[in-house]
């Protein structure tokens, strides 16, 4: 299958990079591991005129702690999540999500930044950056502007990222309790999107309360969900297995998923509730070691 | 509109004229001619086409040819040497771990770029090492065995049996 015809241009600074989405309008696409638009463009699901390589501008791959926040440059490969000792020590939450995230191939090319960017629900990190509440950083011509992921995410494939514009970076609030995070999501088989996936992070105090609690949602809803009511019942809450079931189901009640060949409405949400206690007790089980 | 590359495939440089939309793996087979590398399933699925791209192992058909300029590509062709054979085709010959070949060059070169990383790794880190790469013949245990017996003789370790196993 070959793409549509298209102009590539690959600028070697951010500076150069902005001045193209400006020169070549709407239709121009920013490729980054270019395993979503790639096999999108194949299929001439999506023939943008020009594409803007950003692989060649220095300096957007990092993985730091600093200024209390978790910073992951956005074209950060998966595959280099898997490896940062900083997200293995503490960061479990992407270590699972980086695991069923496509496969090792995609994963040496596919990058952070460009799997939320995308702007799809069925996308792994999107969950993981909601349960972390993340805030990310968008630039271009007028500088950078921070938005947070709460306000990310507009529709099928929009987001808060304007035309003429770069996703440049992911930060993450450093935890300041005890922490934990988990992912996991079903899938048909190796590379396939999730039936439904679940992301959980939280945090508790040395009296065993909970003081932050975020949950996402991969792919059971229209928009990538962040689970309020869930949270609202686990922030305060000593944790207890009522409290975790609770939680579970207002995750099942308030998705939204829709039938698919993956699987029907009620298999979905009876996933959601199973996978929600699951992580939970996974998250609060590495809060504690 | 072409766009003129420069890349180095198996440590020879090729300059070439590619439409922006040529896909890499359509660049190795038609305009450098190696057709080791396999077209599968054309949507990143099966992992017959998978190279090393500076060493890392990608899904050419995924990969457009204009994103490989100034990269050096590694190929199937490029495993042996005037010496023989490389360690991992060694393996995958002596352990049957092929029937109709056709995802053997891309499961060895993923096989290459994970023993790379991890020279000594376990069945179970194996199989998820090579969860990209589908075939459809084998049943996976043999490829399994010649990637263990691979990593033994890259390290100078006792060699596995290479008996098949008959259950």
């Amino acid at each position: 299958m070959i793409a549509e015809n298209f102009k590539y241009a690959a600028p070697s600074s951010l500076q150069e990079a902005y001045e193209l989405l400006h020169e070549y309008g709407d239709d121009a696409k920013i490729l980054a591991g270019g395993h979503s638009l790639v096999p999108m463009m194949k299929l001439r699901f999506a023939s943008p005129t020009h594409l803007v390589d950003i692989n060649n501008i220095p300096g957007l791959a990092y993985i730091t702690e600093e200024d209390g926040y978790l910073k992951i440059g956005a074209m950060t490969r998966e595959h280099e999540l898997e490896e940062s000792s900083i997200i293995t020590n503490k960061y479990h939450v992407f270590t699972d999500a980086s695991k069923l995230i496509a496969d090792p191939q995609v994963r040496n090319f596919g990058t952070i930044g460009g799997n939320i960017a995308h702007g799809d629900a069925a996308n792994d990190h999107p969950a993981v950056m909601l349960a972390l509440k993340a805030e990310v950083q968008i630039s271009g011509q007028d500088g950078d502007r921070m938005v947070s992921i709460n306000d990310f995410f507009h529709g099928f494939y929009m987001t808060a990222v304007q035309h003429g514009e770069i996703l440049t970076e992911i930060r993450i609030p450093v935890p300041r309790n005890k922490f934990g995070s988990a992912y996991h999501k079903e899938e048909r088989k190796v590379g396939d999107y999730a039936t439904a996936g679940v992301a959980v992070a939280i945090e508790i105090d040395d009296n065993g309360v909970c003081t932050n609690a975020g949950i996402g949602l991969t792919n059971v809803n229209p928009l990538p969900m962040k689970v309020e009511r869930s949270e609202a019942v686990l922030i305060g809450s000593r944790l207890t297995t009522e409290d975790i079931a609770t939680a579970a189901k207002y995750a099942a009640e308030d998705c939204s998923p829709s039938e698919d060949l993956r699987g029907d409405e009620d298999y979905k949400r009876h996933l959601v509730k199973v996978i929600t206690k699951r992580m939970l007790n996974k998250a609060i089980q590495r809060a504690k070691s | 509109m072409t766009k003129t590359i420069t890349l180095k495939v198996n440590g020879t440089e090729h300059t070439v004229e590619v439409e922006p939309r040529t896909l890499l793996v359509h660049l190795i087979r038609e305009n450098i001619s190696m057709t080791g590398t396999h077209i599968g399933c054309d949507t990143s699925s099966c992992g017959a086409c998978t190279i090393l791209i500076n060493g890392k192992s990608a899904k050419s058909c995924t990969i457009l040819a204009v994103q490989a300029d100034g990269k050096e590509i590694a190929t199937v062709e490029g495993l042996a040497t005037a010496e023989g054979l490389h360690p991992i085709q060694e393996g995958f010959h002596l352990n049957h771990a092929l029937h109709c070949g056709f995802c053997t060059p891309g499961m060895m070169m993923r096989a290459v770029e994970m023993l790379e990383k991890n020279p000594n790794p376990t069945e179970e880190e194996i199989r998820w090492g090579i969860s990209g790469n589908l075939c459809r013949c084998t049943g996976y245990n043999n490829i399994v065995k010649a990637i263990q017996w691979t990593s033994a003789k890259m390290q100078g370790k006792e060699l596995p049996s290479t008996e098949p196993e008959f259950v």
